[in-house]
């Protein structure tokens, strides 16, 4: 029997002193994708972001492990190191901090933490090189302050290209799709499974739509409605949803 | 009476507005502030970088630029128990002059930059840009006049002032003045006491940065404005980051 890389049981988590997550189980395993799809309100990115361990979402209830560690007892840099990536609905516009600065920052501390030796200069750049040709975009793009004037398309590739670049073993997307023309959505689709379609990797995508689901196939599809997840299938849940709508399938 | 006693000023006291914020203890046995005095004569150009050393440090300095001549000034405004530039400027026509200052404080340090640039003659510029970065007790103050002289026409002033407080109880004062006797000037003035940004912390702690390193990162980025387009751009920053590290 495979451990499970994430597993989180009965979460509940308060935003404001208000409840959104009201109990979410869910378990996925090396090797898998999970999407979650739900209607507006339901605790989509709070779940992301209560994984992620955001200031300002406070559990007050159940357990989440990773990768045999209690999630929840770590600090967001930490769950980073212990290889979780975030990816942002509304990557944050940092003033006067480059991509490559900032990411070479970031992969070393996770080395760090890890215990493993740190990336050079040179090996860092022939690294971000590559992921940014992974996901069509100019290096040049990398040297500018994050996210400071992109699209929002260059946005989520940006994302792509750091999720490329820090290797992750488990990736929560949230609503990466969002914001993305059709070329764009191709794209990224592309490079978040030659990114994580691996047996030792895992994702959990968060969206509200089945478009992306058409380039990155998941092999379980999750409803989440009221802070729980009311309905799991396979991939073909996705297709039910997007003909006949939340409220129907819920019901 | 000696002679002295009549021509030495007195200490300022709070109802001075330039000393309204200082550490009037600090400055008694630096008083009375003796007054660098700069000239530049007409169409050259100058430059200086102040580094104060540790300790009580208040410095005056007045600065005279004739017409079309240019003068850049970057301070870095660390370190010290208690730290006072001030700074006057006078412009001749079409003369052009920058500040650039960084205050970086904890403790109980008391900062401050005061400066009055006069636009003395028509077509001068001149470019202020001071960040401050206060943590503990620290205070970081900044204040500044602009006075635009009759028939000063086509003077551009800009005033850009910011400060972060690290801790609630640091305290940042800004007072950026105007006095515009001229028609068709433009002076700009921005002014903004903050936090970080918690979001951006977040996100870049969220990528694998340490608390202390994702706030270093977005405070170096914050700082440097200030000296951007400095000569010595480079090893500036790298004093003002040694500076900050003492801070988080």
């Amino acid at each position: 029997m495979t451990t499970p890389l994430l597993s989180i049981d009965a979460l509940h988590a308060t935003v404001a002193d208000k409840p959104i997550l009201k109990g979410l189980s869910l378990t996925i395993n090396p090797g898998e994708i999970h999407a979650i799809m739900g209607p507006n309100g339901a605790g989509k990115s709070t779940t992301g972001y209560v994984l992620g361990g955001r200031p300002g979402y406070e559990v007050t209830g159940g357990s989440v492990t990773f990768a045999g560690a209690d999630l929840l007892a770590l600090e967001p840099h930490e769950r980073a190191a212990a290889g979780l990536f975030l990816g942002f609905q509304y990557p944050v516009e940092i003033p006067g901090v480059s991509f490559v600065q900032f990411l070479r920052e970031a992969a070393n501390a996770q080395r760090r933490a890890r215990g493993e030796a740190e990336l050079s200069g040179g090996e860092f750049l022939k690294l971000a090189r590559a992921q940014a040709a992974l996901l069509k975009m100019d290096m040049d793009m990398l040297k500018r302050p994050v996210n400071v004037g992109f699209s929002g398309g260059e946005k989520k590739r940006a994302e792509m290209v750091q999720m490329g670049i820090l290797d992750p073993r488990l990736a929560i997307l949230d609503e990466t799709d969002s914001g993305l023309d059709i070329d764009a959505l191709r794209i990224c689709g592309e490079g978040i499974n030659a990114i994580m379609r691996r047996p030792d990797k895992a994702v959990l995508l968060i969206t509200h739509y089945q478009r992306l689901l058409d380039y990155v196939q998941p092999d379980f599809v999750h409803v989440l409605a009221g802070g729980r997840i009311i309905k799991s299938g396979g991939p073909e849940l996705a297709h039910q949803l997007e003909r006949e709508g939340y409220e129907a399938v819920a019901a | 009476m000696s002679a002295a006693a009549i021509l030495a000023p007195a200490l300022p006291d709070r109802r001075d507005e330039a000393y309204r914020y200082a550490d009037l203890a600090a400055l008694a046995p630096l008083w009375p502030v003796a007054t660098e005095t700069i000239a530049v004569a007409a169409g050259e150009s100058g430059q200086l970088t102040l580094v104060p050393p540790g300790g009580n440090v208040a410095r005056h300095l007045a600065i005279t630029l004739a017409a079309g001549a240019r003068f850049d000034l970057r301070v870095l405004n660390a370190g010290q128990a208690y730290g006072r530039i001030a700074v006057d400027v006078i412009l001749a026509a079409g003369a052009d002059f920058t500040l650039g200052a960084a205050q970086l404080g904890g403790g109980s340090e008391v900062l401050e930059i005061v400066t009055e640039v006069r636009h003395a003659e028509p077509g001068a510029t001149s470019r202020q840009v001071v960040r401050s970065v206060l943590a503990g007790r620290a205070s970081g103050t900044y204040l500044g006049k602009v006075a635009v002289a009759r028939g000063a026409d086509g003077t551009d002033a800009s005033q850009s002032v910011r400060a972060m407080l690290l801790d609630r109880t640091a305290q940042a004062n800004a007072r950026p003045e105007l006095e515009i006797y001229a028609d068709d000037v433009k002076c700009a003035h921005g002014c903004a006491v903050g936090e970080l940004d918690a979001q951006g912390l977040f996100y870049l702690q969220s990528r694998g940065l340490p608390p202390a390193a994702a706030k270093r990162l977005m405070l170096q980025a914050f700082v440097a404005e200030a000296f951007t387009g400095a000569a010595d751009e480079a090893s500036l920053c790298d004093r003002a980051l040694a500076a900050l590290e003492v801070l988080l």
